[in-house]
C-alpha cells in the first residue's frame, strides 16, 4: 500500500468496491498507472471495465476504497464529472457520443480547452489560434476535409474519430477510451491503434478494449479484470498466456 | 386561456366529504329539536306529579275545546302518559290528520286512505262520523310544544335507537329538569347499550347540579371518564371550580385520562382517514405504475381512464335502475367487468394507434395523451353531458359504524378492502401468469424478448391494456366517493404521477408504500395546516424529495436503469 | 458559423423576415385602429387590438418555453405559473392604482381586502404602487422561483418527464395556494377592475394600442435575446445538453448552471409576457396556474416548431387565432376535440412543427440541388456513402 502523498502515479485505484442492488460490480480493485503510460484493460462482459471509467471520471461514486489523480494530489472520488474533466481526465464512451446536431467544427469548437463558465461561453468570440488549433486536431484524426459536416452525418468510425479529437482538443492529462474500435473495419482498428500510439507519445492513455489483435497491436501492458477485480497484469504474451486468463475470459 | 371555474373538488382531501356521514342529516334535524326536547322533558316532570291513570283519555277531552292553550296542556299530558297510543296521536296532529268532534267530546286519528282511528281505543272507527268533524287547528307556539312532546316521547320509544340518540342528547344538554325522566326511564331500560348511556346522561346531569353530594359526584365522574369522548371532555372541564378537593382532584385526574385517550383515538383516526386517502391514491395510481412504472409509457391520459370507469358503473346502473331494479346492490359486480373492458379497450386502441409510434419519445408521448385526455373528455361531455352524474352506494356501501372512538363508513371501508384486492391481484398476476412473465421479460429486454419469440407488440398492446383497465376498475371505486363528471380524472392525474414517482418507478410495493405515506401524512398535516395548505405542503415535499432522490424511494439503482 | 460579426449572426433570413412583420403589425394596427375612421374597410376594431396585444403575449410566453424545451430539452409544464405571476406583479400595481375608486373607496387597500375585513396592506404589498418596483418585481419573482426552483432540480439532475411532471406540481401547488383568500392575491376572483396604468385609462383606445406596441416591442427584444444565447457559443452548450448531456458534462461543462442560467432567464420572459397580458385582458386570477394552460402554450410551441425561435411565436398565433375562431361560433363544442387533436397529430406527424418541417422540407431542396451537381462531377463525396 502507498501513501497517497508519496504514490509518484498518475491514476491510483486502491481498493475500490462499487456495487449496484447487491451485485459487485467492482470488488477491491486496484491498480496504478504511471505518468506518460498507455495500459490497457481487457476482462469479459460484467468484469467492470465500465464501472471502472464510470469511477474514474466521477458518474459513479465508489462505495469504498480510494481514486487519486496526478500523485496523489486529487482525490476523484470526492470530485463530480465537471470538475474531474477540468482537471485533465478525458473519456470517449463506448457508443461514440459526439454532438450530432453540430458541425464537426462545433464539436471541437465546444472541446477546446477555455473558460468553461456560462458568462464565457456567452461573449465567447473564435480567434484564429482556436481555429489554427482545430484544424490540428483534425489533422491527428484524419477529419480536417469534413471539417463543416454535420456530426450526425458521419460513419461510425469517423464519429469514434471525431470522439476521440474532441478529447485531445480538451488537451488532457489522461485520456480514458472505452472500447475505441468496437464497430470499425480491420483497416479503421489499425488506424486507430497507430492513432493511440501517437496520442500517447503525448499524453497517458488508459484503453478498454475486447478486440485481441487490437491491444497485441498496441503493444503495452495489459490488465485483465474480472469480477470486478485485476485477474492478471503484464504483457500481452504473459497476460494471454496465463491459465485463469484463459480460462474465464479467452478460451482455449 | 380563459380562466377555469374554480374547481369545488381542488384537493383529494376535500373531496373525502362526499356522502362520508350518510346519518347526518336526521342527527342534524335532531338537533334543532334539542331545545324544545329539554322543554318537554321540563312538562313531562311537572305533569309527573298530576298524572293518574286514565290521565290519557281525559287530555283527549281537552282537544275538543279547540281552544290552543287547552291543546297545548293536552299534548303534554298525552306525552307524559305513558300510553303507546301517544306517539301517533301527536303524529297525527303534526300532521293535520286529528280530527275532534265538539258535540260527541271524540277524538280521532285520520289515516292516510281517509278511515278514522278511535284516539280513546286505537281501534277503527266503524261507526257514522259525527256530522261537526273538524281538524285539530296547530299554531306556532303549539308546533313547539308538538317538538317536546315528540322529543320526550323518545326517551319511552320503542324504537332502541331512538331512545340512544334522545339518551345522547340528554347527555350534551344536562339540563337538571330531565333527570326524573331519565331516572324513570332508567328503571325501565332493558338494551344494555342504551342503559349505558342513560346512565352517563344521568351523571351528567347530577355532576352539574348545585345540590349533588360529593360521593354521587366522584361516582358520576367515574361514569364520564368511562365515557371517555369529547364531550365528556367538555363537560368534566366546565364543571364550576368551587368543587370540594377530591372532587376536584378526581375531575382532574379524568380530564388528564380522557385526554390522554382521545390523543390516542385522534392519531387512530387520523391513520384510518390517511389509509382511506391513501388506498384512494393507490387504486387511481396503480395503474399508472404498470404503464408508467413499467413501461416507461407516461400516460396523461389515465386519468380519463379512471373517469371511464366511473361513467361505466354510472351507465351500468342507470340499466339497472329503469330495467331491474331489485339488482341494484350487485351494480358494482356488474360495473366492475365492464368498466376493465372499456378501459382496457380504449387503452389498446390507443396504444396501438398513437403510443406506439412514440416509444422512446417520452416527451412527445406526454403531448400526445394530453391531447387524448381532451379528446375523452370531450366525447364523454358531449355524450353524458358536463354536469355530474348520481352514482349511488348499493345498500352494504352506506352507512358507518363506530369503532372505539372512531366513525367507520362503510364505503371508506370497502374501498380500502378493494385496494388491497387489486393489488394483491396485480401482484400475482404479474408473479404467476404466462402474461405477467412475458411483459417482464419485455420490460427487462426487449431485443431478448422479440429473439426468444414473444410477440413484444402484443405484450405492449396488453401490458398498457392492464394498466388502463386497472384505472377502469378505480373508476368504479372512485364513482362511490366521488363526483362523477367529465372532470374526475384531471383531479387525479396529479396526484397519481406523484404517487408513482415518490415510490420509485416500476416498483408496485414502492407504488403501496409511496400512495399510503402521502395519504397518511396528508391527513396528519391537515390539523395543522388545513387542507390546501397540507396538500401544498406535500406538494412541495415531494419536488424536494425527487431532487434529492431522483428515482424516488424505491428506485432500482445501476446501469440497467440509465439505459 | 461562429466567426461571424456578432449582430450579424443574430439575423438569418427567418429571423429578419419576423421582425419586419412584427415590425409592420405594431405599426400598421394602431394606425388602422387609430387614424381610419370607424366606418372604412380598413378600420381595425379595439376590440382586434387587444386579441392581437393578447396574442404577442402568448407569443413571448412560447418564446420563453421553446428557449428551454427547443434548445436544452427541458419541457416545462408549469411556464404558466411565471407567467401568471408576472402578471400577478402587474396586477397589483393596477390594483394599487385604483386607489379611493374602489367600491369601497378605500385608498390604501383592494376591495377584495376590504371585503375580508383586513385592516392593514400586508407587507407583501407594499412598493407596488411604484411602477419601477412593481416592473422589477414581474421580473424577479417568476425568476427567483425558477432559480431556486431551478437550483435543486438541476444540481439533482431531475430530468426528462420527471422534471415536467414537478414543474406541473410546482404549478398546481401555487394554483391551489393562489385560490385562497388569505393568500392575500384576491382569491378566486383574483384582480381586476384595473383604472389606469401610469395614469392612462387602461380602458382608451390610446393606452391599448400603446400596450400593443409595448408588447410587439418587448417580443422583439426577448426574441433578438433568444436569438443572441442560442447563436453564441453558449447557445451550442445548450445543444449539446440537449442531445448528449453526459458528454457535455464529461467535457467539463457545468450542466446545471447552464440549464439554470437559461430557465431563469425564460422564466422571466415568462414573466415580462404575463405583465403585458393583464392590463390587455383586465383580469388575472388562479386560472392561469391552471396546468392545462401551461402544457396548451407547448403544444403552440409544438405547432410552430420547437427550436425554431420564429415557430414558437408562430405556433402561438396560429393555435390561438383557432381557438379565437372556433370557440366563438357554434364550432365551440368541437374545439376541444380539435386541440386535442392537434396535440395528437402534431406530435405523430409533424413533430418538427410548421417552421421545422419548412426548414427541413428546403434543407432537402438544396441537397437535391446538391445531389444534381454531384451527378455532373463523378467524384461524389466518398464519406457520405460509408
Amino acid at each position: 500500500m502507498m501513501d497517497k502523498q508519496t504514490t509518484s502515479a498518475l491514476l491510483y485505484l486502491d481498493g475500490i468496491s462499487v456495487s449496484f442492488d447487491g451485485f459487485k460490480a467492482l470488488n477491491e480493485l486496484s491498480f496504478i498507472v504511471e505518468p506518460g503510460e498507455m495500459r490497457a484493460i481487457i476482462g469479459p462482459n460484467g468484469a467492470g471495465k465500465t464501472t471502472m471509467m464510470d469511477v474514474i471520471s466521477g458518474k459513479t461514486r465508489p462505495d469504498e476504497g480510494d481514486v487519486f489523480f496526478e500523485e496523489g494530489k486529487h482525490d476523484l472520488s470526492k470530485l463530480d464529472e465537471t470538475e474531474i474533466a477540468m482537471l485533465g481526465i478525458g473519456r470517449k464512451f463506448q457508443k461514440p457520443t459526439v454532438f450530432e446536431m453540430h458541425t464537426v467544427e462545433d464539436n471541437l469548437q465546444l472541446s477546446l480547452r477555455n473558460d468553461r463558465s456560462v458568462r464565457a461561453t456567452l461573449f465567447w468570440q473564435s480567434s484564429a489560434e482556436q481555429e489554427k488549433r482545430i484544424d490540428d486536431v483534425l489533422d491527428i484524426v484524419r477529419l480536417r476535409p469534413l471539417r463543416q459536416r454535420i456530426a450526425g452525418s458521419l460513419s461510425h468510425g469517423q464519429k469514434q474519430w471525431l470522439e476521440i479529437a474532441m478529447l485531445l482538443a480538451q488537451d488532457p492529462k489522461l485520456l480514458l477510451v472505452d472500447e475505441p474500435v468496437a464497430g470499425m473495419t480491420d483497416v479503421e482498428t489499425m488506424q486507430t491503434a497507430e492513432l493511440l500510439r501517437e496520442i500517447n507519445k503525448t499524453k497517458t492513455v488508459v484503453v478498454v478494449e475486447h478486440d485481441m489483435a487490437f491491444v497485441r497491436e498496441l503493444g503495452v501492458k495489459v490488465t485483465c479484470l474480472h469480477e470486478g477485480s485485476v485477474l492478471a497484469e503484464g504483457t500481452i504474451d504473459d497476460v494471454s498466456t496465463n491459465d485463469r486468463v484463459v480460462e474465464v475470459y479467452l478460451g482455449r | 386561456m380563459p380562466p377555469p371555474p374554480p374547481s369545488k373538488k381542488a384537493t383529494l382531501s376535500l373531496r373525502l366529504s362526499k356522502r362520508e356521514v350518510p346519518g347526518s342529516i336526521a342527527m342534524g334535524k335532531f338537533c334543532d329539536r334539542v331545545l324544545a326536547f329539554v322543554l318537554a322533558a321540563g312538562l313531562l316532570v311537572a305533569a309527573a306529579g298530576l298524572a293518574h291513570a286514565g290521565s290519557y283519555e281525559d287530555a283527549l277531552e281537552k282537544f275538543t275545546t279547540d281552544e290552543f292553550a287547552d291543546t297545548a296542556d293536552a299534548v303534554t299530558e298525552v306525552a307524559t302518559s305513558g300510553n303507546p297510543l301517544a306517539a301517533p296521536l301527536i303524529a297525527a296532529l303534526q300532521d293535520g290528520r286529528l280530527q275532534y268532534s265538539a258535540k260527541d267530546k271524540k277524538v280521532f286519528i285520520k289515516t292516510a286512505d281517509d278511515k278514522l282511528i278511535d284516539a280513546a281505543t286505537g281501534k277503527p272507527f266503524d261507526g257514522t262520523a259525527p256530522d261537526d268533524l273538524d281538524t285539530v287547528r296547530v299554531n306556532n307556539r303549539l308546533r313547539g310544544v308538538i317538538d317536546a312532546a315528540n322529543g320526550a316521547l323518545t326517551l319511552m320509544a320503542p324504537d332502541p335507537n331512538q331512545r340512544y340518540e334522545s339518551a345522547q342528547h340528554v347527555f350534551k344538554s344536562r339540563d337538571a329538569a330531565v333527570l326524573p325522566a331519565v331516572e324513570k326511564a332508567l328503571e325501565a331500560e332493558k338494551t344494555e347499550r342504551v342503559k349505558k348511556v342513560l346512565n352517563e346522561a344521568r351523571a351528567a346531569i347530577l355532576l352539574g347540579a348545585d345540590d349533588t353530594s360529593a360521593p354521587d359526584r366522584l361516582a358520576a365522574i367515574e361514569v364520564i371518564r368511562a365515557r371517555g369522548d369529547q364531550d365528556s371532555l367538555a363537560l368534566l372541564q366546565s364543571l364550576p371550580a368551587d368543587l370540594p378537593a377530591e372532587v376536584r382532584t378526581a375531575a382532574n385526574a379524568a380530564i388528564k385520562a380522557i385526554e390522554r385517550n382521545l390523543a390516542i383515538w385522534n392519531t387512530v383516526q387520523n391513520l384510518w382517514y390517511g389509509l382511506s386517502l391513501g388506498s384512494v391514491l393507490l387504486l387511481a395510481a396503480i395503474g399508472l405504475a404498470i404503464t408508467f412504472g413499467v413501461m416507461g409509457v407516461i400516460n396523461m391520459a389515465h386519468g380519463e381512464m379512471v373517469m371511464l370507469g366511473a361513467y361505466t358503473t354510472y351507465v351500468v346502473q342507470d340499466i339497472i335502475r329503469t330495467s331491474y331494479p331489485g339488482l341494484f346492490d350487485y351494480s358494482l359486480a356488474f360495473a366492475l367487468p365492464l368498466a376493465f373492458l372499456v378501459a382496457a379497450i380504449v387503452g389498446i386502441i390507443i396504444e396501438r394507434t398513437v403510443i406506439r409510434f412514440l416509444y422512446g419519445r417520452p416527451l412527445e408521448t406526454l403531448l400526445a395523451t394530453w391531447g387524448i385526455s381532451l379528446v375523452l373528455m370531450q366525447a364523454v361531455r358531449a355524450v353524458f353531458g358536463p354536469t355530474n352524474k348520481e352514482v349511488g352506494n348499493p345498500s352494504w356501501m352506506s352507512g358507518a359504524f363506530d369503532l372505539g372512538g372512531i366513525l367507520i363508513t362503510y364505503n371508506r371501508m370497502w374501498i380500502i378492502v378493494f385496494t388491497g384486492i387489486v393489488f394483491v391481484a396485480l401482484l400475482a398476476m404479474l408473479r404467476f401468469t404466462r402474461l405477467g412473465l412475458e411483459m417482464r421479460a419485455v420490460t427487462q429486454n426487449r431485443q431478448m424478448a422479440a429473439a426468444v419469440g414473444i410477440r413484444t407488440a402484443r405484450i405492449d398492446a396488453l401490458t398498457f391494456g392492464l394498466g388502463s383497465g386497472i384505472a377502469g376498475i378505480a373508476g368504479v371505486a372512485l364513482s362511490q366517493i366521488d363526483n362523477v363528471s367529465p372532470n374526475l380524472g384531471q383531479g387525479y392525474i396529479i396526484d397519481s404521477f406523484m404517487v408513482v414517482v415518490f415510490g420509485g418507478v416500476g416498483n408496485l410495493w414502492g407504488t403501496l408504500v409511496g400512495a399510503l405515506t402521502l395519504g397518511i401524512a396528508n391527513k396528519f398535516l391537515e390539523p395543522f395546516a388545513g387542507a390546501v395548505l397540507a396538500k401544498i405542503a406535500i406538494l412541495v415535499f415531494i419536488i424536494l424529495f425527487i431532487q434529492k432522490r431522483p428515482r424516488g424511494m424505491f428506485a432500482l439503482k445501476g446501469r440497467a436503469i440509465e439505459a | 458559423m461562429m466567426s461571424a460579426h456578432p449582430l450579424l449572426r443574430l439575423l438569418d433570413r427567418g429571423s429578419t423576415l419576423f421582425l419586419v412583420l412584427l415590425g409592420a403589425f405594431a405599426i400598421a394596427i394602431p394606425v388602422l385602429n387609430l387614424l381610419v375612421p370607424a366606418g372604412s374597410a380598413l378600420h381595425v376594431s379595439t376590440y382586434f387590438v387587444a386579441l392581437f396585444g393578447k396574442y404577442v403575449c402568448y407569443g413571448l410566453l412560447a418564446l420563453s418555453i421553446d428557449l428551454i424545451w427547443g434548445y436544452v430539452g427541458i419541457l416545462s409544464l408549469g411556464h404558466g405559473a411565471f407567467f401568471a405571476l408576472g402578471g400577478y406583479a402587474m396586477g397589483m400595481y393596477l390594483m394599487r392604482q385604483i386607489g379611493d375608486r374602489g367600491v369601497y373607496a378605500n385608498p390604501i387597500l383592494p376591495d377584495f381586502m376590504v371585503f375580508l375585513n383586513w385592516s392593514e396592506l400586508p407587507i407583501f404589498w407594499y412598493g407596488f404602487n411604484n411602477f419601477a418596483y412593481a416592473m422589477l418585481m414581474v421580473l424577479l419573482v417568476p425568476g427567483l422561483l425558477a432559480f431556486v426552483f431551478g437550483w435543486f432540480a438541476f444540481r439533482s439532475r431531475v430530468t426528462g418527464v420527471y422534471l415536467s411532471i414537478i414543474t406541473q406540481a410546482m404549478t398546481y401547488a401555487l394554483l391551489l395556494g393562489f385560490f385562497r383568500n388569505n393568500f392575500g392575491f384576491g382569491g378566486n376572483n383574483g384582480l381586476t377592475d384595473f383604472k389606469d396604468i401610469l395614469g392612462f385609462n387602461v380602458q382608451a383606445d390610446g393606452t391599448r394600442n400603446a400596450l400593443l406596441v409595448i408588447s410587439c416591442l418587448m417580443l422583439a427584444i426577448c426574441f433578438l435575446l433568444c436569438r443572441a444565447i442560442v447563436t453564441s457559443k453558449f447557445g451550442k452548450v445548450l445543444i449539446g445538453i440537449r442531445d448528449a448531456e453526459s458528454r457535455t458534462r464529461f467535457l467539463g461543462y457545468r450542466v446545471e448552471a447552464y440549464k439554470l442560467f437559461v430557465f431563469t432567464v425564460s422564466a422571466c420572459m415568462a414573466g415580462v409576457a404575463g405583465a403585458l397580458y393583464v392590463p390587455q385582458v383586465g383580469i388575472i386570477n388562479p386560472g392561469e396556474f391552471a396546468p392545462a394552460n401551461s402544457i396548451e402554450a407547448v403544444i403552440w410551441v409544438a405547432v410552430g416548431g420547437r427550436g425554431t425561435l420564429t415557430g414558437a411565436v408562430l405556433g402561438a398565433f396560429v393555435v390561438n387565432y383557432a381557438k379565437t375562431f372556433f370557440t366563438s361560433g357554434f364550432l365551440a363544442p368541437y374545439w376541444l376535440f380539435m386541440l386535442g387533436g392537434l396535440f395528437i397529430g402534431t406530435t405523430l406527424f409533424m413533430p418538427r412543427g410548421i417552421i421545422g418541417t419548412y426548414n427541413n422540407w428546403r434543407a432537402n431542396q438544396a441537397e437535391k440541388k446538391a445531389a444534381a451537381k454531384d451527378n455532373v462531377v463523378p467524384a461524389a463525396s466518398p464519406h457520405a456513402a460509408e
